[in-house]
């Protein structure tokens, strides 16, 4: 396939580690790095927002849409089965890369943010009464705040905040204290988007089923930084995004327990989702169907299922060491930055570092670096309660991924400096 | 680092740094409010108004360097203006960080000309807008706050 006449990673490095296989080597294949932005080389550091994609991600998109493009679940003729079989087992993909016990506990949505919603809407609407308690954490998305913020007003529940310190961790004695009958499900995030905080979920999920609660986990900021194993986490349901994992957009998955999709009422009516359809009444389809309404983002799962296969090649383990020295690397020369507080300090930390220069808004941090080729994101990070938390306005953010190198902190750093030299 | 020096000039950092007429304004006769939700950006101005006369106006607030220095830069030109003028200059120094269709010739602007890189960053023309929004709503009587989203 490859039309390349060097091996590709993973083709014949298997077995060698991401920092042997070389950051210039996997760099080669993600184009969007090689770009100049107002002149000078892209330095990406907004991989919180989004990934950029490998060749062979786009590649498979190319092949689908120039080769293969066709409905799925339907077609008698060839090309739909070869979309169907395409599809299917983009989801057979994905259940391994999470460890999922059955495929059909692997529903296709448009992100994390409609898997919650799912969940929400389906889940939240049948186990919830008024009095009941939903518990979430200070340092959720927006998406992992809203929807059960609208299920409870349309229930008469309650929304209810584990807190944290200073450092951007969990009090887990606060939390304990905070599961009580009342309380229906728990929905935290895994990693902050806005601090980079690696949540103890284990821990979370454990005290929660010991009181015999759900738990879903917002997993869009961790599965590009670590392995992740669901039924070892014992998670009831598990939501993350394909773009944030150097996937198309528009493509995501929510995990569930099959016993609990079983029991949820289907969250859209449309096509696929149907069994049987008459005006007087519908019988829904089997699990995963019962969820995908209408004809799903085929292309995105195939892009999906390349992302999780070139992730794969390159080791989520090695991913993990390699991003926890880039960190620490990150972490100590922003830290000799003068005038710059780094938000989120947790002893557990996954590819985030928040921060504010004194005297300078986040803003003016943001432009300053875009012109020196430097991409961070500037702002609340879509995460307003964290930073009402800390007291500020904003925080610039640099966001990592496994093919940033210690190059680019240095021109991080290098922009600060000159941040600072216009402000001065 | 000439795009920079456009946006960042000497004038705009000094107003950041060291924001004219940055005050509660004593007997303001009309004042509003205003909000860039995705900076953060906010700003309070006030005005004493003399009949259609701008007889005093001041701000407070708090956000980038952009918003601060344009609401700062903005209370010094405004003062003694009548309703009408500050509405014309509210228009052409709209045209000019937006990069809108009628030209405007910056000299026009006398010292607000500083904010002209400002139209090469879209994403930053709400932070010099929002003061003069604030002002015009202000200047309208109108209730409540004044949003850029």
């Amino acid at each position: 396939m490859s039309t390349h006449a060097r091996p590709r990673i993973g083709e014949q490095h298997c077995q060698e580690c991401l920092v042997s296989i070389g950051p210039e080597r996997i760099r080669e294949e993600f184009p969007t790095l090689w770009t100049k932005v107002h002149g000078k080389p892209l330095v990406y550091l907004d991989n919180a927002a989004t990934t950029q994609k490998p060749r062979s991600v786009i590649e498979a998109l190319t092949r689908y849409y120039t080769e293969e493009n066709s409905n799925v679940h339907r077609g008698v003729h060839l090309l739909s089965q070869v979309a169907t079989q395409a599809y299917e087992s983009g989801r057979t993909k994905v259940r391994q890369f999470v460890n999922a016990a059955h495929d059909r506990e692997i529903i296709f949505t448009r992100g994390t943010t409609e898997g919650i919603n799912l969940v929400a809407q389906t889940y939240g609407r049948r186990a919830l009464r008024a009095g009941d308690e939903v518990l979430i954490s200070a340092m959720e998305h927006h998406s992992n705040i809203v929807p059960w913020q609208m299920i409870c007003e349309e229930k008469g529940a309650a929304l209810k905040v584990i807190p944290m310190n200073d450092a951007g961790e969990l009090l887990l004695e606060e939390y304990r204290r905070l599961l009580t009958d009342r309380t229906k499900l728990v929905a935290v995030t895994h990693v902050s988007n806005a601090l980079g905080t690696v949540n103890p979920i284990q821990d979370v999920i454990a005290l929660a089923h010991g009181r015999g609660i759900p738990v879903l986990v917002d997993g869009a900021q961790a599965v590009s930084h670590m392995p992740v194993d669901v039924r070892e986490l014992d998670c009831d349901f598990y939501a993350f995004s394909g773009h944030k994992l150097f996937g198309p957009t528009g493509i995501g998955i929510l995990y569930g327990k099959a016993y609990l999709l079983e029991a949820m009422p289907p969250y859209q009516g449309g096509g696929d989702m149907i069994s049987a359809v008459t005006f007087e009444k519908t019988i829904y389809n089997t699990l995963p169907y019962k969820f995908e309404a209408g004809t799903p983002h085929i292309a995105g799962v195939i892009g999906l299922a390349a992302a999780i296969e070139y992730v794969e090649r390159v080791g989520r383990n090695q991913i993990a060491a390699y991003e926890a020295d880039l960190l620490a690397y990150g972490t100590e020369i922003l830290t000799a930055v003068p005038g710059l507080r780094l938000i989120g300090t947790a002893r557990d930390k996954a590819g985030v570092l928040s921060f504010v220069l004194d005297g300078i808004h986040a803003h003016d941090v943001g432009t300053i670096l875009d012109l020196e080729g430097v991409a961070v994101r500037a702002g609340h990070h879509c995460a307003m309660p964290v930073m009402k938390r800390f007291g500020l306005p904003a925080t610039a953010r640099a966001s990592l991924a496994f093919y940033n190198t210690r190059a680019d902190l240095d021109a991080l750093a290098k922009g600060l400096h000159k941040v600072r030299e216009v402000f001065a | 680092m000439s795009d920079l020096r456009e946006l960042y000039q000497q004038v705009i950092l000094d107003h950041y740094k060291r924001p004219r007429n940055f005050k509660k304004l004593d007997g303001a006769t009309r004042q509003a409010e205003g909000n860039n939700p995705l900076c953060g950006d906010q700003i309070t101005v006030y005005l004493h108004m003399d009949g259609d006369l701008i007889r005093d106006i001041s701000f407070e607030g708090a956000g980038c360097a952009i918003s601060q220095s344009a609401a700062s830069l903005m209370t010094t030109v405004l003062k003694g203006k009548t309703k009408a003028e500050a509405g014309a200059l509210f228009e052409k120094f709209h045209e000019m960080v937006t990069g809108g269709e009628n030209a405007v010739d910056p000299m026009e602007l006398g010292k607000l000309a500083v904010f002209c890189g400002v139209k090469e960053f879209p994403v930053r023309v709400k932070c010099a807008s929002l003061p003069w929004h604030t002002m015009r709503a202000a200047l309208e009587g109108q209730n409540g706050s004044v949003s850029t989203e």
